[in-house]
């Protein structure tokens, strides 16, 4: 008797833990708002209905029932949660730099729920992020979408699971000085680069059809075939020929992104988004028809040489000439107002409204392959919401509250001063810190750059 | 004879388009100086209100009359309906000129050898013909200071004007000595020193600083005194500083640090200071008001300094100070970009500044902390003909400007960004299969 109630116990422990393990979804109902859809156009005076995480309905004079929070947003714009392309927030390690390929590591496991930033970047509208392996190898890690649940403690509850999978691939400066310059191996130029990853690629060829081959003669009697040695990073390789995995690709100058476009090309590989892409704008025409679209900085240039011949008008030029175009971070601080990044394009190339919210609604969705869950106002899809207190493009526009699958994460009228979850108890005086630029693209590769830390090093 | 001379002149000037053609890539832009009536626009003075309808008069680069009813006469009128007339804006720090490429060794002027080198002027690296001054001045920031950095004294900051083809066309009349006051703040996540060793470097900076000043303070009484000095640049300049000829720019920004840096501001009587960074200025607005020392401070669009910090800890900054009857100007701290300044303004002013007094502290609050407010900083007849026109409130990052005038020279709308704008947008060949 004794022994069977141990095991119902056990059991509804089980049980229990597979209840909490999944992610919370929240209720509510937002009325009266400027409801900014991207997909639909702008609804004046209306209301959207969140129910169980997912957007139920959007419309006028709409109820909930009485459990559900109503918000009035009389006054008030309502948009789909910001979406950035390219962050390495929350993440306790960037850059496995000890060879040009590291297809084999995973930045699922280095999520660091605790990071205050994530609060930061809720706050100012960012409900999603691309959490990227660094710049330093030619192919780096594999990397994760992130769907900002702050609060948690389980690393876990932070990976959007629905989202496929990407992988880090980066081009010019940043691979060639770790590795060709730094360790006298190749890569040392953009040749190099080029021959990193074919030689990746054809590799990888070799193992799949290793495998291929053993596979089928294991089908025949009293087969005596050994399986191939299983090769992690191989093995991802040759999920990016399957088409498994999205490639984001660290990238500056023309030249060197219509290379990876010619590479992939030759592979047969389509699922291809360039990341940073400065000189995009050369090769738009090119971008627009043979990749998942680029994702750039709103006006970051001259930091260092193969980024002196850009411009601010690079999201502009891409997305008049159909580029599927995104507007990135890859900063702890710009994540927190990508709305006033996005609207940037609007000065410099005066894109219309809607094209400016695309940029980091939809665009960056569908660069994610997330496009049928998010980045956009629509019944089905999952309620990621912002509401401002201005148009969102305005330079005065505040964020007031934000959602995640229902739930409320932030609210300019509860917000506390100190949004921490965890206090270090080692630490006695809390550091202040000046000049801020955490996690970037080159983090935890010093060791191998030249000279002294600069204000960016992407 | 001169008949065959004739027809080769002839030959010669007929064929001179065709070798021009040859030669010239393209129409080349200059700033243009002359006189110019801006016409019909909305004038905002920065001292004076806005006013509706209003034109002004550039002429020989200073605003020589604003008024409803202003004559033309030989003026090129530029029609400004419906758009609006602002005082050129001002970016209080800023290495623009001193770097080129940020991660290029080659090309970084802004940190000379050596922890005391107040005597390394700014002045003589700025480039003139950096590619970023046009990138600069096209989004109506007209004037910058340009500051080197490192060290305890890295060199000496000057205010320039964004045209001119010589670094002492764009001075525009002020120097300041820049301080790095010690710090027991981190530097940045890859700053791994511990506590104690934070602490004592503070200290060791502090009492190299205190005997650097005591010696400067020796330096200028032996000036006075007429004595036969040997040669000592670095003394020469700071002894300005003490004297009060040139103000001190202290770098300063951890709360407990800047009550310091007050503190020792008092105890040394230094004639003319400045903070500057004051990125926790908030912690401490009242003791800065009640110092009476102004403050520099930026870039607004940063991160909190501690993890503890409400998350709009930077944006709320300079409004707080302001509010506490600080006298506040804004800095981008950028070399590249100070073309964000007006962002960083309305930044600023969303949160908690104001509009008027953000665009205040890019205008006449740093023309006054620098002493130029003669000829910078608000539209007012016999200031300089430093101006630009926008389609609206300058801060909106949907908001064109129109027309730039620096020292009343017309500054061609265009830049390298521009330029490959125009180039790329329909590029031609366009996809070829």
């Amino acid at each position: 008797m004794r022994k069977l109630t141990y095991i119902i116990c056990s059991l509804l422990f089980i049980g229990s833990q597979q209840l909490t393990a999944q992610t919370p979804k929240g209720s509510v109902l937002i009325q009266n708002a400027t409801v900014l859809t991207v997909s639909q156009g702008t609804l004046e005076d209306s209301d959207v209905l969140v129910e169980d995480g997912i957007i139920k309905k959007v419309g006028k004079d709409l109820s909930a029932s009485n459990n559900v929070e109503t918000i009035d947003a009389s006054g008030k714009f309502l948009m789909p949660g910001i979406i950035d392309a390219h962050s390495h927030l929350a993440l306790d390690v960037v850059n496995e730099a000890t060879a040009p390929i590291t297809a084999e590591v995973a930045i699922a496991d280095v999520i660091n729920p605790f990071d205050v930033g994530i609060y930061r970047a809720l706050a100012g509208g960012t409900t999603i992020a691309h959490g990227l392996h660094g710049s330093a190898n030619a192919i780096g890690g594999q990397s994760i979408t992130m769907k900002y649940r702050y609060g948690t403690r389980n690393p876990e509850d932070i990976i959007m699971k629905e989202a496929p999978r990407t992988i880090k691939f980066a081009l010019g400066e940043n691979p060639t000085r770790v590795h060709g310059r730094g360790k006298n191996i190749q890569p040392r130029t953009r040749m190099g680069v080029e021959a990193v990853i074919r030689n990746g690629f054809n590799e990888a060829l070799q193992y799949k059809k290793k495998w291929k081959t053993y596979n089928q003669s294991k089908e025949q009697k009293n087969s005596k075939a050994t399986h191939p040695e299983y090769n992690l990073r191989l093995q991802t390789l040759a999920d990016i020929l399957d088409g498994e995995i999205i490639i984001h690709c660290h990238s500056y100058r023309a030249d060197e992104i219509y290379m990876l476009i010619n590479v992939c090309r030759d592979f047969g590989v389509d699922k291809l988004v360039f990341t940073h892409v400065n000189e995009g704008f050369k090769v738009a025409p090119e971008l627009a028809k043979y990749t998942m679209g680029a994702s750039v900085f709103s006006d970051w240039w001259a930091y260092k040489f193969e980024v002196y011949y850009s411009t601010a008008y690079n999201a502009a030029i891409l997305t008049e000439n159909g580029v599927i175009t995104s507007i990135n971070s890859d900063s702890d601080e710009l994540i927190r107002h990508l709305y006033h990044e996005a609207a940037k394009t609007q000065r410099y190339g005066g894109l219309s409204d809607e094209q400016a919210l695309a940029l980091i609604t939809i665009n960056p969705a569908k660069q994610l392959g997330i496009d049928e869950y998010v980045g956009s106002i629509e019944e089905g899809k999952q309620g990621d919401l912002v509401i401002f207190d201005h148009h969102p493009l305005s330079v005065y526009a505040v964020p007031q509250m934000t959602f995640v699958d229902g739930i409320k994460y932030f609210d300019i009228n509860e917000d506390k001063d100190d949004q921490r979850l965890k206090v270090s108890p080692t630490e006695m005086v809390e550091p202040v810190y000046l000049q801020v630029e955490e996690e970037s693209c080159m983090h935890g590769v010093e060791l191998f750059t030249e000279g002294t830390t600069f204000h960016h090093s992407h | 004879m001169k008949k065959f001379n004739l027809t080769i002149y002839f030959l010669i000037l007929l064929l001179l388009p065709v070798l021009g053609y040859g030669q010239i890539e393209g129409e080349v832009l200059k700033p243009q100086n002359g006189k110019f009536l801006l016409k019909g626009g909305t004038v905002v003075t920065v001292t004076n209100g806005s006013l509706e309808n209003t034109s002004i008069l550039l002429e020989d680069g200073k605003i020589v009359a604003i008024g409803a009813e202003l004559e033309a006469g030989d003026a090129t009128v530029i029609d400004c309906v419906g758009q609006y007339v602002y005082p050129g804006m001002i970016d209080s720090g800023t290495r623009l000129g001193l770097v080129e490429v940020g991660s290029l060794a080659e090309t970084q002027d802004y940190a000379e050898i050596g922890n005391v080198t107040p005597n390394m002027q700014a002045l003589t690296a700025i480039n003139p013909n950096s590619v970023a001054i046009p990138v600069t001045r096209v989004s109506g920031v007209t004037t910058a200071l340009s500051v080197p950095s490192g060290g305890l004294f890295p060199g000496t900051a000057a205010l320039i004007n964004l045209n001119g083809y010589t670094p002492d066309q764009m001075y525009t009349g002020f120097k300041g000595i820049p301080m790095n006051f010690p710090t027991s703040a981190r530097r940045g996540r890859w700053d791994r020193r511990s506590d104690e060793e934070i602490e004592k470097d503070a200290k060791e900076s502090l009492k190299n600083i205190n005997d650097i000043w005591e010696r400067a303070i020796t330096y200028m009484k032996l000036e006075d005194a007429d004595a036969s000095l040997n040669y000592y640049p670095e003394m020469e300049q700071l002894a300005k500083a003490v004297r009060g000829d040139l103000p001190l720019l202290i770098e300063v920004n951890k709360a407990e640090d800047i009550l310091k840096a007050l503190e020792w501001i008092k105890e040394k009587e230094v004639k003319k200071a400045v903070l500057t960074g004051v990125s926790e200025g908030f912690r401490v607005a009242e003791k800065i008001a009640a110092a009476g020392i102004p403050v520099i401070t930026g870039p607004v669009l940063a991160l909190p300094s501690r993890s503890s910090d409400r998350y709009d800890a930077a944006y709320s900054n300079p409004g707080k100070m302001q509010k506490a009857g600080v006298k506040v100007a804004i800095r981008t701290s950028d070399t590249e970009n100070v073309r964000n300044l007006p962002f960083n303004a309305g930044f600023a002013a969303a949160y908690g500044m104001g509009r008027e007094e953000a665009l205040k502290a890019i205008t006449i609050v740093p023309a006054e902390i620098f002493g130029v407010d003669d000829h910078l900083g608000s539209i007012e007849e016999g200031k300089s003909a430093t101006v630009f026109v926008s389609d609206g409130d300058p801060f909106e990052t949907k908001t064109q400007i129109k027309h730039v005038f620096i020292d009343g020279y017309k500054i061609p709308m265009t830049s390298r960004h521009i330029r490959l704008y125009q180039e790329f947008l329909e590029r031609s060949p366009g996809l070829e299969e």
